[in-house]
């Protein structure tokens, strides 16, 4: 347990640096669509609501796990649909902005 | 049934490895305008993936309720990916919301699975979990009731107010901590959710309209922390990662936006603007601002070689984005170069001004960041500000007693001429006088944004066609 702890710690802090890095390049011009996107991206919590409203260990892990699921669907779905709909009207004078 | 679809759990591991990757990738690729909507298509792709593996999980007896939740949430998500871009700031704190529910649902559900034997990481990582998560998902909630103005936008403050808020956070975290100890006491878990729940709303109460782009900055960090606290408890690494990176986008846009606003976080949540309205109001009887028709402002404009426009929160209101499009159209047509200047904090939420632009088809190449921008406006013949106020403050310069002394500002008061779109004298949201309407350089246009915006239009088109 103290193993996959110790792991998952080196992960988190990598990931952290990750995205610091990654994340600092991104333009000012998109931090609008940057944050509905992460947001999207975030909604992976769905996994472990999947898992949870799967398993029906108990009745109200499970109920609890459905809400959580419908929440985060509804994240993943409207992020990208939105993120992608502002970034279709991101458009340069020379007309390079579509991809 | 579902046992003979069992796949060993190394094939879903190496699905979420790879999902992982797209993740990284997809924010990668959002630097640019060119590439972006590559990155986003990596992104739906390791979502995909993440689910679709999730679903070969072993433990996984019953796919009904999963399956309605996935078609519900659909049935949610659709018309949330569709609203008008100028609700955007409201949306995204609602979606903010949706995940610090998800995973404080979670959470609680993992609790009562595996009390009382907790191991004492295992609770600490999800006390830290419910408890951000549930406050982030109140102070959501409550920041898409201002921007949709349901509530209030001015702050609302009362006496003892940041001790009480603070005596909230204490109490939650205390009671997570006896948890951590004696994690039995499941009577003692409802206050870890409840308490934040309460601290949520009263943290965001005291806040204005004018500081939103850092508190829903503050939030996008709160919801990928504890989503990434959720990995913890989960051993999901997958999830430590994906709430790692939303946690540092959430963190970076939070220290970019409070640093142009020259605030620290803490003074953002504990130190409401808006007390030094009543002084502000006096000061400017005696000067004297001059105005101007949009028949003089079309003059002025055509006349001019380069211009520049300052889009801010008013523009938004107006929704007069399209008709800033016609201005640009028509100004362009007569060879007048016309660049836009978008101060970090203009709007509601960060990059707020750049997609209202970009829905109106301004071509991203013409929208520049402050410090981009502001070495041209000495070459700058007219400077034309439409809805905003506090971000061309010449006072955040020059004026020590002022509250926004420091801040980084747009310096519109060093071009040539400066015309100032507005519905009246009245200050903005910060409450703060502006004594760039006084200058001798400066036209003050009174009207809405939209209709003012769209008489000069008119009288361009009419000038010489």
């Amino acid at each position: 347990m103290s193993g996959n702890l110790l792991d998952n710690l080196f992960i988190f802090m990598l990931a952290g640096f990750i995205g610091f890095e990654v994340i600092r390049r991104v333009s000012p011009l998109l931090h609008t669509p940057l944050m509905s996107l992460t947001n999207a991206l975030d909604a992976i919590a769905v996994v472990g609501a999947i898992v949870l409203a799967g398993e029906h260990k108990t009745t109200m892990a499970a109920v609890l796990g459905t809400i959580a699921v419908v929440a985060a669907t509804s994240n993943i779905v409207g992020g990208f649909l939105i993120t992608d709909r502002m970034l279709k009207m991101f458009k340069s004078t020379r007309g390079t902005g579509k991809s | 049934m579902t046992e003979s679809f069992a796949v060993p759990q190394i094939v879903i591991e190496v699905i979420y490895l790879v999902a992982s990757a797209l993740f990284i990738l997809s924010l990668r690729w959002m630097s640019s305008p060119v590439t972006a909507r590559r990155g986003i298509l990596a992104g739906e792709i390791g979502m995909l993936l993440a689910i679709g593996g999730t679903l070969l999980h072993h433990g996984i007896v019953d796919y009904k309720w999963i399956a309605i939740a996935l078609v519900l949430g659909t049935i949610i998500g659709v018309p949330l990916g569709k609203v008008a871009m100028t609700a955007v700031p409201q949306r995204t704190a609602v979606s903010h919301a949706f995940g610090a529910l998800c995973v404080t649902l979670v959470g609680t559900a993992e609790y009562y699975l595996q009390a009382p034997n907790v191991p004492p990481f295992t609770m600490a990582v999800l006390g830290m979990e419910v408890i951000l998560g549930s406050l982030t998902f109140t102070g959501s909630l409550m920041a898409a009731g201002k921007l949709q103005e349901i509530l209030p936008q001015r702050p609302l403050t009362y006496k003892g107010q940041n001790f009480v808020n603070l005596s909230l956070l204490a109490i939650a975290i205390g009671l997570a901590v006896y948890l951590v100890i004696h994690p039995e006491a499941k009577f003692l878990f409802p206050f870890i959710v409840g308490i934040p729940l309460l601290f949520g709303v009263s943290m965001v109460i005291p806040i204005g309209g004018a500081d939103m782009p850092t508190v829903i900055s503050l939030l996008n960090a709160y919801a990928g922390l504890s989503a990434a606290a959720m990995g913890f408890v989960l051993n999901s690494k997958l999830l430590i990662i994906a709430g790692a990176l939303d946690g540092s986008s959430g963190f970076i846009l939070s220290v970019i936006m409070s640093k142009a606003m020259n605030r620290s976080f803490t003074n953002v949540i504990f130190g409401a603007f808006g007390q030094v309205q009543a002084a502000a109001g006096e000061a400017g009887e005696a000067k004297q601002a001059r105005s101007a028709t949009a028949e003089e402002a079309a003059a002025i404009l055509s006349a001019a070689n380069k211009v520049v426009i300052v889009p801010g929160y008013g523009m938004a209101v107006a929704q007069a984005q399209h008709k800033v499009r016609e201005l640009f159209d028509a100004l362009s047509k007569r060879g007048v170069d016309v660049k836009f200047a978008i101060h970090p904090v203009a709007g509601r939420m960060p990059g707020h001004m750049n997609v209202l632009l970009a829905e109106a088809d301004i071509p991203y190449d013409r929208l520049l960041d402050m410090d981009e921008i502001n070495g041209d406006f000495p070459q700058t013949d007219v400077t034309l500000v439409i809805g905003a106020n506090d971000v061309t403050n010449p006072a955040a310069r020059t004026d020590a007693s002022s509250p926004i002394f420091g801040m980084p500002i747009l310096d519109v008061d060093k071009s040539r001429t400066v015309m100032v779109i507005k519905r009246g004298m009245s200050p903005g949201f910060a409450g703060i006088d502006n004594p760039l309407y006084y200058l001798d350089k400066t036209l003050m246009l009174f009207g809405d944004a939209k209709g003012f915006v769209g008489n000069i239009v008119r009288e361009l088109g009419g000038g010489q066609g």
